[in-house]
């Protein structure tokens, strides 16, 4: 899993079966201190709470499937929970 | 499984449900010498692993989902050691 924040949403009008009404949010991957590092991705939200502006952490790959419901779904980034606090001692991110 | 060195811990209280009561630390990679590599990840910790020290990384979905008894967990990272010394045999080139 790697650290993202959450920079907007996309809403699909066409989506493949199984990922009807599933949140599809931008997320800019985060290096360890907070700061962005890395090409944006869309990531499918598995907590349906995450919002703009928020640090997250995801899933990439087979095992993002595996975060949603029905898992058999064809994406291969999924948020799977939203940091309360990240504390990482010398590299404490921007708020 | 890769070598890491604990940076730091994640706090969350919206997440999947796979995560609820599980520890996750933010492992920085390192080399065999204990240099960093450039890189991290978030792995949820099975043994105990604390800030500063070294540890072993499964990076793999299948072995991460056996160690943590679930068979359909969105997992893929797993603290599964914690390295107590790396003995490097220089090969002479």
């Amino acid at each position: 899993m790697l650290l993202g924040r959450v920079i907007g949403a996309v809403v699909p009008c066409v989506v493949c079966e199984g990922l009807d009404g599933t949140p599809m949010l931008l997320v800019q991957p985060l290096d360890m201190a907070g700061s962005p590092k890395g090409r944006t991705v869309v990531a499918a939200d598995s907590t349906r709470m995450a919002g703009p502006g928020e640090i997250v952490y995801y899933e990439s790959g087979r095992e993002a499937a595996l975060a949603l419901e029905p898992a058999f779904v064809p994406v291969d980034h999924a948020i799977v929970g939203i940091v309360d606090g990240l504390h990482v001692p010398g590299r404490e991110p921007a708020p | 499984m890769i070598l890491g060195r604990v940076a730091g811990a994640i706090h969350s209280t919206i997440n999947h449900p796979f995560y609820n009561a599980r520890k996750l630390l933010v492992v920085e990679k390192i080399d065999p010498e204990g240099l960093p590599a450039g890189d991290y990840l978030i792995a949820v910790d099975v043994v105990g692993a604390g800030v500063g020290e070294r540890v072993l990384v499964l990076d793999e979905g299948n072995g991460a989902r056996q160690v943590l008894s679930s068979s359909d967990g969105p997992v893929r990272s797993v603290v599964v050691g914690i390295i107590d010394h790396v003995e490097l045999t220089r090969q002479a080139s």
